[in-house]
């Protein structure tokens, strides 16, 4: 460890701005409402500019003393916050318990170069913030909370990244308005018109009530536009990196081994153009109490791409592995009318991939030593037909595989098969971490030699020979399995 | 299922079908008096009567209902995982791993203590595994957490 080293485990606080910041964004609501209440009001000037100083000189006080009393801490293993003034409030995150850590830039932080730092701890209910930071320091405290989460040396450089695509924007925009709530919006303005010829003043009332459903729509498509603008989505050995946002950005690394399940979702009026969104589960938060689970979190991989992106970026997940799919028996389209075009489910000794839904198709990979249990479950439809449906779980609240109204010989089998496989599969990740990425941390307090391999979990990365789009790492040494556009091929390391 | 499995599943303790058959024996009776009272004041004593009946019916249904369901409910242990089976129309069959357990947990209701039962139920990271058995005896309930909890630590593993 070096200067900067020690320098680390002492106490730092926020960026002296961040008071203005946060009253930066408080202020808006609060001169909205005081343009109000000035239209409005018949107060005497003088009182006005009292409250409004009274308003300003508070904001800035708590803002001021909340920049005070927070402080922050990162000795190589742990991350510590503090903050509050009366009731003191203590955070350790443990760089082993991290899922996820966002670099998100509001408007006004932008301009500041300012930037948040939100971290996502397994077992948290919500994700904890350090806001807010210079870009700088909160890059660079990222790149060190990834390196010692996977095993490497704090003051190792934020590892190369390698883009893999780029959301254009005029794609995105075709996507976000192909959605079913704007047809929702436009079917009501041609019922409108309709309405209109028929009488004007009903047509006049409908509108009048109508107003607010049309505003929030395009606030939801102005959301969804200003946080996916410019998504940008990339690999790296520490994780798959997105960088997305208009008016405010966020950076997120996903770490690839905290992926739970990988879900593609193809709506209807998008497969004309042969568009899917893919999205991962992360491990969600534990459930404690009667009903058990919790809050999933799924973030998005691809909003809106071509498949064979979408195959790229998951089998840089989960690997090259595609298990064949076979359809549900013809008898299930009695049980299943509207979906049983789409079902279709199929497994391999590593992962079980269901494809279900109605009018748009959810395609969902579970990599079988992350399963948490497996369940068959019949109705008296499906028990009259011979069918039976089985569930393969992961963490989290109703997430997993699917494999719909199967025949009851081969739901009973899969239960078994998966059961099995399932139990192989985690018995082989266990092994592979004993004496390698998911033990060390904690046991040489986070300083391994810079020697180490630079990557410590098996998977698919940027190929680093640089002539193709993706290579396999097996843990120890690069191999020979690459991959271009979603095709595996051979090529010597 | 085959038919050398359905001899493993082992039943819930028959002191729960005891405590079904109380339960709706009192919710029936005082149903049937209210409505018998009822009808009384009312000067209608045939009405009350065929009320009486209706809910004596209803508690019948109810019986056989519980029973079926009763029957249908059981467990196994094997070696790396637990499986429970339930349920006469929607029939579930869950197979949750020892390693994949979070913790056990075991309730006793006001009613289920006074029959000296326990639920246990196995929590795993998935909301939605679904292992519970009801109606087990205290010692049973209490042989279970234990060795779950054990096998659970033993064959731990990772998110």
């Amino acid at each position: 460890m070096t200067a900067g080293g020690t320098a680390a485990v002492g106490w730092s606080r926020l960026h002296p701005l961040s008071p203005v910041v946060r009253l930066g964004r408080g202020l808006l609501p609060l001169l909205v409402l005081g343009g109000l209440s000035s239209t409005q009001g018949r107060h005497n000037p003088a009182t006005q500019e009292v409250i409004w100083i009274a308003l300003a000189v508070f904001g800035v006080v708590f803002g001021v003393v909340h920049w005070l009393v927070t402080r922050w801490a990162f000795d190589g293993a742990t991350l510590r916050i503090e903050t509050g003034l009366l009731r003191r409030d203590a955070q350790q995150l443990p760089v082993a318990r991290i899922q996820a850590v966002d670099l998100v830039q509001p408007f006004a932080a932008r301009l500041l170069g300012l930037a948040e730092l939100r971290i996502r701890v397994a077992g948290a209910k919500s994700a904890h913030h350090l806001s807010y930071l210079a870009e700088p320091v909160a890059t660079d405290l990222r790149a060190r909370l990834l390196a010692v989460h996977h095993g490497l040396d704090q003051s190792v450089p934020e590892p190369d990244e390698q883009p893999v695509a780029v959301i254009p924007t005029g794609r995105l925009l075709g996507a976000v308005l192909l959605s079913a709530t704007t047809l929702g919006a436009l079917v009501f303005v041609a019922a409108l018109a309709v309405l209109s010829t028929v009488s004007t003043a009903a047509a006049a009332v409908v509108a009048g009530s109508l107003v607010v459903y049309l505003i929030g729509i395009g606030q939801g498509i102005w959301r969804r536009f200003n946080e996916q603008y410019q998504f940008t989505v990339a690999l790296a050995p520490d994780g798959i990196r997105v960088r997305r946002g208009l008016l405010s950005t966020v950076s997120e690394t996903i770490p690839v081994r905290r992926v739970q399940a990988v879900r593609q979702i193809e709506p209807l009026l998008w497969r004309a153009f042969g568009w899917c969104r893919l999205e991962v589960d992360l491990a969600g938060v534990p459930g404690h109490g009667r009903s058990g689970g919790g809050a999933r979190l799924t973030k998005a991989l691809l909003p809106v791409g071509p498949r064979h992106t979408a195959t790229l970026l998951r089998q840089v997940v989960i690997g090259p592995i595609e298990p064949s799919l076979s359809g549900a028996p013809r008898r299930a389209h009695v049980k299943a009318p509207l979906s049983y075009h789409f079902l279709a489910a199929g497994h391999d000794r590593t992962m079980a991939v269901a494809v279900t839904g109605r009018v748009q198709r959810v395609s969902c990979w579970v990599p079988l030593e992350k399963a948490q249990s497996v369940r068959r479950v019949q109705g008296p439809v499906q028990r009259a037909l011979q069918l039976a449906t089985v569930h393969v779980d992961v963490a989290g609240r109703r997430v997993g595989a699917k494999f719909r109204d199967r025949a009851v010989d081969e739901a009973d089998r899969l239960v078994e098969e998966l059961a099995v496989l399932s139990r192989g599969a985690r018995r082989r990740v266990s092994v592979d971490a004993g004496g390698g990425a998911a033990a060390t941390p904690e046991a040489s307090g986070g300083l391994v030699p810079a020697t180490s391999p630079p990557v410590a979990a098996p998977g698919w990365f940027a190929d680093p020979a640089g002539r193709h789009q993706a290579r396999y790492f097996d843990g120890k040494d690069w191999t020979e399995h690459v991959a271009d556009d979603g095709v595996t091929t051979v090529d010597r390391w | 299922m085959t038919s050398t499995r359905s001899t493993e599943w082992k039943p819930l303790s028959r002191t729960l079908m005891k405590m079904r058959l109380t339960e709706i024996a009192v919710v029936g009776v005082v149903l049937a008096v209210i409505a018998v009272v009822a009808a009384g004041s009312a000067g209608k004593p045939v009405a009350g009567a065929i009320a009486a009946g209706a809910v004596a019916l209803c508690g019948v249904a109810a019986w056989w209902f519980v029973r079926n369901r009763f029957r249908a409910w059981g467990y196994v242990e094997r070696d790396e995982d637990l499986e429970v089976r339930r349920g006469v129309m929607v029939q579930r069959l869950s197979v949750v791993p020892y390693g994949r357990m979070q913790f056990v947990e075991i309730t006793a209701g006001p009613v289920e203590r006074l029959f000296g039962l326990a639920t246990v139920r196995l929590h795993t990271a998935a909301a939605a595994s679904d292992a519970r058995i009801p109606g087990l005896d205290p010692d049973e309930a209490a042989r279970l957490r234990d060795r779950l909890a054990a096998l659970g630590e033993a064959k731990a593993a990772g998110l």
